[in-house]
């Protein structure tokens, strides 16, 4: 096992903004996906000769909120600067973005995001720049002939987030992760979702080594994947006294390696100026204040409402606000019916892993906040028992069905009935009358009686209400006797 | 092939065409009769573009004919407008007078090409100039050069030496020129005729294909002082789709035309008669400020010390900027494409870039790329824009003693071609009194102050920002009453 403090990773974290309606220099729609090739596209953002970037003033606002929300230091004044290389996902060989020295000014500087076990991790800058085009093969890099390019993604507005190599373990990058993306979920800009709205590079040292970047990893469990087989490379690379080079390595993540792109000899030159067909922008304090005023309310503040309020203990309230939707899930389903502690175990735990093991989206299952009301409702009023509701939640997430609906349609309602539990508790009661003395001496027998029962009825009832009117039943014969 | 309508300025045939004395028809006809006539010998235009402009024309003549009160004809009705092209116009190939924009058809129009239609202005094609405006001679096109109208053998100046020799030939009634270090002013003075590059921000520059973003304007290229405050009025003013717009509206520069200059201090800075200022074109210059002393202006002598450092400050910060305009000719997407396949994309970039741009491009490209890379940012760029804003201060102060600046536009006469096409610093160096302009963004107009064995001499005046109104006054008022004296 390899010593925390001995691995050091730092993250270079993309996000688009997928809730702006235009990209960051043009009207084009910011919706992108799924449409034809190059159909989504302008003079300006297709870089046409002629053609000049005008800022979408609301890619800045949301972008100083993502700011505000990271406790970043804002920037009075902001520039854009071109960095200048050849790649054909680039229509205009140069990309509009933000330039942290000679002069040049992010948006923000100096924020920090903490883990839930108080860990901090700081962050350098927060930059606003446009996405490339995206380029395809026909089957794999190596094989394919042609190449080829869509510009419909470029212009795109992306918010670049340079984290401090503060983590010490690829599972911290990956709750860094997490946390960014829910912060980023509740501020309504960014749809995590969404195929390729969050886009991370890693760079990672092991024991004071050279500094590798691991490039293009599409989601957060992949980023894991790849620090930790970096890790092990690395470690292997010095347990046998071979240096690390410092190099860009890719995440291939069908094969789950990293390989070699390029070894750098020295940093790229990028030929950084200022963009001359952009004005410096002033950020005024007031405009601080407008946009401060109208930010939502962040995880960490729903996550103390949710204790305070509700009484919900911090591991719930934390699992629930890691999810935007799933938060307002909660809210809405405890405002149907008031059992938060319970409401919040099922949404925390039973759906959180059914989603896990369907690999599905909240968003994607047909249930809605009276689903979760519903269900709770029924076992408060003893309708159905906490192991028969375990099975009733699953139907009802995966076909959308209301839990009553379940209930009856399978005839399951019997199963609180009293009448009902002390037929079957008769019969084998008359069927197993050696059981039954054994029980009466024994405390240990009456779990072979409780098996029958629960045979009998083909495990619907609740096992703590037939324990209980089994010791009522054999109560009943001591005292018969 | 003589026609007089030709000859005369636009702001004429503008109203000749409302009153229905000729129609726009029969004017655009006889107007490429002369084209026709004079291309072969001085080679204005890259692209001409006679059947739209016909059709443009009819239209124009039917509106006239069937106006209704109320209904307003544009301000350059019917009138043929030459434009340079570096100037975006949909439909129409715009080429810089580069191989790698060869087939380049825009699929928009340039803000001023839509404003220019919007006032019943008529496109009659697109001029020649140097690649990607980079030159003073019109000899670096890939479509051949233009020829100086006055003088054949000579060079019409540049970088929109088609612009100006279409004008100086009545090939066009108007022409849209741009200018990044003296692009307008050069031609204008070189072929006699008056150009002006405005305040930087007052002309939008969407649609004008960049070279040096932060010092190029567009900007007419005309007969007379009248019709360029006219086309001036037309194109500039505010436009939300070039960022670096200024919030200023558009204005009628007509009404600055006023025959009076009583009282107006003129300096004359010394630096701007430096070395290699021809004593033919001091002498010119000197005698219009004299003729302006005349009408009651009266002068100062004044130095500008940075002025030193304005050349290699201009051409630093034009190749840098350059440097990264052109990276997207790379082939891929339109314009010229070498004809190999299965490479890697560096070689395909390269190849495409060495067939498709000229020997002077390539220079600067090379020259800015240097200038921008890692190690000599600090030493190039960054110095160059501290100089920039020593030498905008300097002009601030200087603005506190006088109300406009006079000099020469071009230090010489207009030369034979070839001439310094061998040695590339010795045609640097000719843009030396017109850069400061764009590197403070002041406005400056060259007008025709002379004619010396045949060749005209430019007379450059230069104001403080958003006085273009002091220009035309200053630059009306001597066509009133010095040109004839002098020439
Ligand atoms: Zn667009």
């Amino acid at each position: 096992m390899v010593k925390e403090d001995l691995v050091r990773i730092g993250l270079e974290v993309h996000c688009q903004l997928t809730k702006l309606k235009s990209k960051l220099f043009c009207n084009c729609s910011s919706d992108y996906r799924g449409k034809g090739p190059n159909t989504n596209i302008c003079p300006v953002c297709f870089g046409m000769p002629g053609s000049l970037p005008v800022l979408n003033e609301k890619a800045l606002k949301y972008a100083l909120m993502i700011a505000l929300a990271l406790n970043a230091k804002i920037s009075e004044r902001m520039l854009f600067y071109r960095k200048n290389y050849f790649y054909p996902d680039m229509p205009k060989n140069f990309q509009i973005s933000q330039y942290d020295k000679a002069g040049g000014m992010p948006l923000a500087t100096g924020g920090r995001l903490s883990l839930d076990d108080g860990k901090i991790i700081n962050i350098r800058r927060i930059q606003l720049e446009e996405d490339t085009g995206k380029l395809s093969y026909d089957g794999t890099i190596e094989s394919s002939s042609t190449t080829y390019i869509d510009y419909n993604r470029a212009g795109i507005a992306l918010i670049e987030i340079v984290t401090e190599p503060d983590m010490n373990s690829p599972k911290e990058a990956r709750l860094f992760l997490q946390k960014l993306s829910s912060i980023l979920e509740h501020l309504g800009l960014c749809d995590p979702n969404l195929e390729g709205a969050i886009r991370c590079d890693a760079n990672i040292s092991f024991g004071g080594g050279r500094r590798v970047e691991i490039k293009n990893i599409s989601s957060f469990k992949e980023v894991e994947r790849a620090l930790r087989f970096e890790i092990t490379r690395q470690r292997n690379l010095v347990s046998k006294g071979i240096e690390v080079k410092s190099e860009t390595r890719h995440w291939d993540d069908v094969r789950r390696v990293t390989f070699s792109l390029r070894v750098k000899e020295e940093e790229e030159d990028y030929r950084y100026f200022p963009e001359p067909d952009l004005v410096p922008i002033e950020i005024s304090n007031e405009m601080i204040q407008q946009v401060l005023s109208e930010m939502p309310e962040l995880p960490e503040a729903r996550k103390r409402r949710f204790m305070d309020r509700y009484g919900l203990p911090s591991q719930t309230a934390e699992v629930l606000t890691s999810r935007k939707a799933l938060a307002d899930l909660f809210e809405k389903s405890i405002e149907l019916y008031p059992n938060a502690r319970e409401i919040a175990n099922w949404l925390a735990s039973d759906l959180l892993a059914y989603l896990a093991d369907t690999n599905k989206e909240i968003e994607s299952l047909n249930v809605k906040p009276d689903h979760f009301a519903e269900l709770v409702r029924l076992i408060d009023d003893g309708v159905i028992s906490r192991s028969l509701a375990k099975s009733i939640f699953i139907e009802m997430v995966s076909t959308g069905k209301m839990p009553s609906e379940i209930v009856k349609g399978k005839g399951l309602e019997k199963i609180s009935d009293q009448d009902y539990i002390l037929q079957v508790v008769d019969k084998v009661f008359k069927e197993n009358e050696r059981a039954v003395k054994d029980a009466l001496m024994n405390e240990k027998a009456i779990n072979y009686l409780m098996g029958c029962v629960m045979k009998e009825s083909g495990g619907k009832i609740d096992p703590n209400v037939v324990l209980q009117i089994i010791r009522q039943r054999l109560d009943q014969i001591r005292s018969v006797r | 092939m003589k026609s007089y309508i030709l000859e005369l300025p636009a702001t004429e045939i503008i109203d000749k065409i409302k009153r229905q004395e000729v129609s726009a028809e029969d004017y655009i006809a006889k107007l490429f009769e002369k084209i026709e006539h004079e291309e072969p010998r001085i080679h204005s235009f890259i692209t001409l573009t006679k059947e739209s402009a016909l059709i443009q024309a009819r239209m124009i003549d039917r509106k006239i004919k069937t106006i209704k009160d109320g209904e307003k004809l544009g301000r350059l009705c019917g009138i043929g407008v030459a434009v340079k092209d570096n100037i975006c116009t949909e439909g129409i190939r715009t080429t810089c007078g580069s191989r790698i924009l060869e087939n380049f058809i825009p699929p928009y129009d340039a803000t001023v090409v839509e404003r220019i239609k919007g006032e019943g202005g008529i496109i009659i094609g697109k001029t020649n100039m140097d690649e990607f405006g980079m030159g003073s001679t019109t000899e670096y096109s890939y479509f051949g050069p233009t020829f100086n109208p006055w003088d054949v053998s000579r060079v019409p100046g540049g970088s929109s030496g088609g612009s100006a020799s279409a004008i100086a030939a009545d090939e066009a009634g108007l022409a849209l020129g741009a200018d990044t270090g003296g692009s307008i002013r050069c031609p204008s003075s070189f072929c006699g005729t008056v150009g002006l590059k405005g305040t930087y921000g007052l002309v939008s520059r969407y649609g004008l294909i960049s070279y040096g973003n932060s010092l190029e304007q567009i900007g007419p290229i005309t007969k007379n002082v009248k019709d360029c405050a006219l086309l001036f009025g037309c194109i500039s003013g505010h436009d939300p789709r070039d960022s670096t717009s200024l919030p200023y509206p558009s204005k009628d520069y007509t009404q600055s035309l006023i025959d009076d200059v009583k009282g107006l201090r003129i300096g004359v800075v010394k630096e701007f008669f430096g070395e290699g200022t021809d004593e033919v074109v001091a002498k010119y210059v000197w005698d219009s400020i004299k003729s302006l002393e005349g009408l009651g202006a009266s002068y100062t002598e004044l130095s500008i010390k940075s002025l030193e450092y304005a050349l290699p400050t201009y051409y630093i910060i034009a190749m840098s900027e350059a440097s990264s305009n052109l990276a997207r000719y790379d082939g891929l997407r339109y314009g010229f494409r070498a004809p190999d396949k299965n490479y890697d994309w560096n070689t395909v970039f390269s190849k495409n870039r060495r067939l498709g741009f000229g020997l002077e491009v390539k220079r600067r490209i090379i020259l800015g790329t240097y200038a921008l890379s890692a190690g000599y940012f600090h030493e190039y760029y960054l110095k160059a824009q501290r100089i920039r804003t020593l030498i905008r201060r300097e002009f601030d102060q200087t603005f506190k003693k006088c109300d406009v600046l006079i000099c020469p536009t071009m230090p010489i006469l207009p030369f034979k071609l070839g001439e310094k096409v061998k040695d590339p610093l010795e045609m640097y160096m000719c843009d030396i009194d017109t850069v400061p302009a764009n590197l403070t963004g002041l406005p400056a107009i060259s007008i025709p102050c002379g004619i010396h064995h045949g060749l005209p001499i430019g007379l450059q005046i230069i104001a403080q920002i958003y006085r273009e109104d002091l220009l035309f006054r200053v630059a009306y008022t001597f066509e009133q009453n010095c040109f004839s004296v002098n020439g």
